[in-house]
């Protein structure tokens, strides 16, 4: 991005004077906390909120008036606001900024719990961080294959038509062998074919990578969906009918209150996903082959000097990450539901989003991937208690959310400065 | 991918020359051949013949990997692929591959069936339908069913044009537009709202709904245009969250009271008055409609704008060295922000036409269908020319209207539309393979790498 930057306009001067980006996010902020607290205050009901620790309404809850909550954490996200506006060091930034988002977040929950129709006046956490989890999984997925390309130099729109060969080929030959094991390894393969497509175009062929990218997702769901009305549809027995992993108990963990019932209950696709998130952390920011990575999405020329193998690299690490996203796909086919046509939905879009949200990073991207789910499954409990919050704003929230990070307003991101350049050594 | 790092396929070009070739009149026959074709159209041994005669010359590229060439081969690949795909996919012909060995001939008679067959419907439904032909001659059956096949075909062309030249347009300013979806999506929300909505008189009504519809496009292009100016932030990102917004922004619409159609519970609009329709030119029974003389229009006026207007100009300036541009004087922040809006306006335009057409008259989750995303494969397969475009977009057209023939009588998902549409333009823009596949002896520096995107 740094390179695409248009130098004739005032980008970012270095003499920002009084309106420091730190300030901006202030003001930005403590309005949104003056709005919340006004007007989510307003409209809150004097029904008590209740965050039930549980799956329904039953047991211990954490209670507070509607009206009260909301105006209360209203300002106390204005504080927030007010603190960065003036005070605050720059060290403490992102810490102040998350206790005001949070707090925004919480008034608006009040004033939605409070309001909702009488007896439905409860949040029920474990379902919440249970749904999170369970929609942000694909995301996870999604956004460390991209953060396996992009590190190293190569640019991953595909992730949509990794995730949905991952999952259709799950599907296919999960029901074919009647084994999940044979379903997951080819789910994995499955990833791994887009992306060796992907591969073997940009590195070898020099096509430009999103083009790549673009096209092999309509190439995706052109062949699932193509297989799928001429196999799967017509004889869903034998070909659509996936033996599904049943949820592993881990023991200890399974008891902590909220999130032992939440998180640790579950498939093995999350526990995989969050085993991911930190062995590709480690190995980026700790190893060998992730200094080596970096360097080759940074400065390739330099890389190769040094006797790194930089289309090797590449080509390895672009199918790992058709690996990683096909098994994210197979985390639909082979826990939740049946394989249908363009299932995936536009997840790999939103992957990437959180892949750039995160900053390339992967545990940005874990977290990222995890505001996503949440607003996905606020939207479907604000749906569930008649909101008047329109469901399609909250699904607008990542995309929103992105926008706003890479033009800047959030904190400036930057891409791996050599990602979508194809190197050719000379 | 920036120019300085030439494609395999190019011969050793001078930068001088390259950048005269990007800047220059890239409109010019790609074909088109001088004298000294290059070493491979040297006879061998001798002394190059001075002037070859024209049928020589036309032998000698047909050949080799020229646009043409490559691009006809690439149609060939696909078509192959297709087959095997339907191969694979049908339990029965598959069956008589278990014995191949012992009787070949069963498994290629059945695979020949079925390939030719789908094949042929697809013919028949873009193009012509030698059985409706001869319904005619006979009287059985009157003109239109003849015509009928171009009519579906010129229906699915018309808004594809549009988001076709919308990527192309962005492409040559260097800037990757993933939005026309999205682009498309607000032209069909303001040109349905203004279709439905406002009570003007007819011919009146219709402009406003098409200029609408434009609008709409325009805002939806401006964003990622004024943020890449303002703020670098990449188009390729805030045209695909854009895309998304769009969508939602539909879907939420659709069921506001005053949109929604009032006799209905599910997610559909109030149909735009017939004085906002564009007229069917064929008479009613044929679906082809004013929208393909618009379309033909904008490429027109998008070749105008490209090639002979300062705007062009500067905006394949910008798309080939935006520095340069710069040192030139010109304002690239400004010539970004125009080439989105006026990227936007197309898609915005191709939207209008598939809910002012007869595509559909409301507003439905689906109604925008794919033409954004296809605009991009026929920006691509059109080589980023308005009138390649336009060609390009009728082939793809055709394969749309055949594909809806070959699912009906053939019962051949139209799924496979999409992928042989993919697989064209996968080929396409691996010229070195295709080369490499067919032996193609190698071009004069033909222009055949189609990137001109960087990466984030």
């Amino acid at each position: 991005m740094s390179t695409m930057a248009v130098p004739d306009v005032a980008v970012a001067a270095v003499d920002e004077g009084f309106w420091t980006r730190n300030r901006k996010v202030g003001l930005v902020l403590l309005l949104l906390g003056l709005l919340s607290a006004v007007l989510f205050g307003a409209l809150a009901t004097d029904q008590q909120a209740r965050f039930t620790l549980s799956e329904d309404a039953a047991g211990t809850a954490l209670e507070i008036n509607g009206t009260f909550g909301a105006i209360l954490f209203g300002v106390i996200a204005l504080a927030a606001g007010a603190a960065l506006l003036t005070v605050v060091p720059k060290r403490w930034f992102l810490l102040v900024l998350g206790v005001g988002l949070v707090a925004f977040v919480l008034s608006f929950l009040c004033w939605q719990v409070s309001a909702a129709p009488a007896g439905q006046n409860f949040m029920p956490l474990v379902n919440i961080i249970r749904g999170t989890f369970i929609l942000a999984l694909p995301l996870i997925f999604g956004a460390l294959a991209g953060v396996l390309c992009e590190r190293s130099g190569v640019v991953n729109v595909a992730i949509e038509g990794q995730l949905l060969m991952g999952a259709f080929s799950g599907a296919l030959f999960g029901s074919i062998s009647g084994n999940v094991w044979v379903g997951l390894v080819a789910a994995a393969v499955g990833g791994a074919f887009i992306s060796l497509l992907l591969a073997v175009f940009s590195i070898r062929y020099l096509v430009d990578q999103t083009v790549m990218g673009i096209v092999l997702n309509l190439l995706a769901v052109g062949v699932t969906g193509f297989l799928y009305e001429r196999l799967m549809q017509t004889n869903a027995e034998r070909y659509n009918s996936a033996p599904r992993f049943s949820n592993w108990e881990i023991p200890l963990l399974k008891d902590i209150p909220v999130l032992g019932p939440a998180l640790f209950r579950s498939n093995i696709f999350l526990y995989l996903g969050l085993l991911l998130v930190l062995v590709i952390h480690i190995g980026l920011f700790r190893t060998r082959w992730g200094l080596r990575t970096r360097s080759v999405g940074e400065h390739p020329t330099a890389a190769d000097t040094l006797g790194v193998r930089v289309l090797r690299l590449r080509y390895r690490n672009v199918l790992l990450a058709g690996v990683v996203a096909g098994i994210g796909g197979a985390s639909y086919t082979l826990a939740l539901y049946s394989f249908t046509k363009n299932m995936i939905g536009g997840k790999g879009f939103i992957a990437l989003a959180a892949l750039i949200f995160g900053r390339w990073n992967p545990t940005g991207a874990l977290l990222a991937a995890l505001f996503f789910g949440f607003a996905d499954q606020l939207a479907t409990y604000l749906g569930a208690i008649n909101s008047v919050i329109p469901s399609q704003f909250l699904a607008m929230l990542p995309y929103l959310a992105t926008i706003l990070a890479v033009a800047g307003l959030v904190g400036r991101v930057r891409a791996p400065a050599a990602d979508g350049k194809p190197y050719v050594k000379g | 991918m920036s120019e300085q790092q030439s494609s395999p396929d190019k011969e050793p070009a001078s930068k001088a020359q390259a950048a005269q070739e990007s800047l220059g009149n890239t409109e010019r026959a790609e074909d088109a051949t001088t004298p000294q074709a290059g070493p491979a159209t040297a006879t061998p041994g001798g002394t190059p013949e001075p002037k070859p005669s024209l049928g020589r010359l036309f032998v000698a590229n047909l050949w080799a990997a020229n646009t043409v060439t490559v691009t006809v081969l690439s149609l060939v690949l696909a078509i192959v692929v297709g087959a095997i795909l339907m191969i694979i996919s049908d339990p029965e012909v598959l069956s008589t591959y278990s014995y191949i060995t012992a009787r070949p001939s069963d498994a290629l008679n059945s695979s020949w069936t079925l390939v030719s067959e789908a094949y042929a419907n697809l013919f028949k439904g873009s193009v012509f339908d030698p059985e409706a032909f001869s319904g005619w001659l006979n009287g059985t059956n009157g003109w239109q069913a003849v015509l009928a096949p171009i009519s579906e075909t010129l229906t699915y062309t018309a808004p594809l044009v549009f988001t076709g030249l919308s990527v192309a347009l962005a492409f040559r300013g260097g800037l990757f537009n993933i939005g026309g979806q999205g682009q498309a999506t607000l032209g069909v929300v303001l040109a349905a709202l203004a279709g439905f909505a406002l009570p003007l008189p007819p011919g009146l009504h219709l402009l406003v709904a098409v200029l609408a519809g434009a609008l709409g496009g325009a805002i939806w292009g401006f964003i990622p245009g004024i943020l890449k100016a303002r703020t670098g932030a990449h188009e390729v990102i805030i045209t695909i969250m854009l895309n998304y917004i769009g969508t939602y922004l539909l879907t939420w619409l659709i069921v506001q009271n005053g949109v929604q159609d009032p006799n209905r519970t599910d997610a559909i609009s109030k149909a735009v008055d017939p004085s906002a329709q564009l007229p069917r030119l064929l008479g009613d029974n044929l679906r082809v409609h004013a929208g393909i003389l618009l379309a033909v229009l904008a490429t027109w006026a998008v070749a105008w704008l490209l090639n002979r207007s300062t705007l062009g100009f500067e905006l394949r300036a910008v798309g080939a060295n935006p520095d340069a541009a710069r040192t030139a004087g010109i304002s690239v922040a400004r010539t970004f922000v125009l080439i989105m809006v006026f990227a936007g306006l197309l898609s915005g335009l191709g939207g209008a036409n598939m809910v002012l057409g007869s595509t559909a008259s409301a507003l439905t989750p689906l109604v925008v269908a794919q033409i954004g995303f296809d605009g991009i494969l026929v920006a691509l397969l059109g080589r980023l020319k308005p009138w390649g475009v336009a060609l390009a977009a009728l082939l793809f057209g055709a394969l749309q209207a055949g594909g809806n023939r070959m699912q009906s009588y053939s019962g051949i998902s139209l799924e496979l539309v999409t992928v042989l549409q993919a697989l064209i333009v996968i080929f396409i823009a691996a010229p070195a393979l295709v080369k490499a596949i067919f032996q193609l002896r190698a071009a004069r520096a033909a222009r055949l790498q189609t990137s001109l995107a960087k990466g984030w």
